[in-house]
């Protein structure tokens, strides 16, 4: 009983904790998305000019885990994560695939010939709509697909390698979930 | 005076202008069928910037939310089905006014739970200071404790008296 007036002290540092976790772990920029274990929604997209083949829901039931990538020339954070992705297409480690989103097909093919290209195929999302239809809500973002082309995770922001080994690498060994 | 007055008005007018600002690109004809989209675009959470709705969000995905809600109306669709398009895609978080369910029990019942805990913390809280007071009423003095009290506030009437 002599350590009652300890009471606020504590209840004070509980709440502080709870504060301080969620201030520098939690990211309420980071909705969680709602299309996890969902097949992939119908699209038949055009691909960038000359960086094709192009891109349909049925390509990326490809019989193995691949990357869909969310990317647009006018998206900074893409330039971030680009390089990774040649990185991943060099090792070959996994098939990444292209979905540029509300862009131009100029500044998209300029944007990939300047860059480099780490797509097996691309499709153009001009109007945004097929975004829409992904749960797509900012790029770059990027969705692990199932070998039958179910929705496995989505990582909002650029992929880093640290993300990879933590987020799609347990998918490509099969130990995901 | 007078000028300070002309300023409040023209404050007052820029005020209620701004308030009344949407963003409407392509109305629908039907004025019972705008009525209806910009009453289901209030109650849907812009994603980009979190605490406003697309109605009043100017980024580039409220404006294509509220695009497809307009078409979605225009397709005979009820508002219910309009908005659980929205949800099956971007999940209850679209919504500003959230569904009662299990996992949102918290949300809605949190508050009151941290307000009853704080009132019993309160409650315990003033109880155990009454009960305190009670405690703390001083006890008497034996009587040689007081002969001792006694000789020490008044020195010089003992002196006086020997």
């Amino acid at each position: 009983m002599r350590l009652r007036f300890l009471a606020p002290v504590l209840t004070f540092a509980a709440i502080a904790a709870i504060m301080w976790y969620a201030l520098f772990n939690l990211n309420p920029k980071e909705i969680p998305s709602e299309m996890i274990s969902k097949p992939l929604p119908e699209f038949d997209l055009a691909a960038v000019p000359d960086y094709g083949p192009a891109l349909a829901t049925a390509d990326l039931a490809s019989g193995k885990i691949t990357l869909l990538n969310v990317f647009a020339s006018w998206c900074v954070a893409c330039l971030a994560e680009h390089p990774f992705f040649m990185d991943l297409k060099r090792q070959n480690l996994v098939d990444i695939y292209g979905l540029n989103y509300k862009d131009t097909p100029d500044a998209a093919a300029q944007w990939l010939s300047r860059h480099g290209n780490p797509y097996m195929r691309t499709g153009m999302d001009i109007k945004g709509r097929v975004g829409i239809d992904l749960g797509v809500y900012g790029v770059p973002e990027t969705f692990v697909i199932s070998a039958d082309g179910k929705i496995l995770d989505k990582i909002i922001g650029p992929v880093s390698k640290d993300i990879f080994d933590t987020r799609i690498r347990p998918f490509l060994q099969g130990t995901g979930s | 005076m007078l000028r300070l007055g002309a300023l409040g008005c023209i404050i007052g007018l820029l005020v209620t202008f701004s308030a009344q600002a949407v963003f409407v690109e392509n109305q629908l004809d039907d004025t019972a069928l705008e009525a209806r989209a910009r009453h289901i675009s209030e109650g849907i959470r812009c994603l980009v910037c979190q605490n406003q709705s697309i109605l009043d969000s100017n980024a580039d995905l409220a404006k294509d939310l509220r695009k497809i809600v307009r078409e979605r109306i225009q397709l005979g669709e009820s508002d219910d089905q309009v908005r659980s398009f929205l949800v099956t895609r971007y999940g209850d978080w679209v919504l500003l006014d959230p569904p009662f369910k299990l996992r949102t029990v918290f949300l809605w019942f949190g508050p009151l739970f941290i307000f009853l805990g704080g009132g019993i913390a309160v409650f315990f809280f003033m109880r155990g200071r009454s009960q305190n007071r009670l405690d703390d009423q001083p006890e008497k003095l034996t009587a040689s404790e007081k002969a001792e009290l006694d000789k020490l506030l008044h020195p010089d009437e003992s002196g006086r008296a020997s």
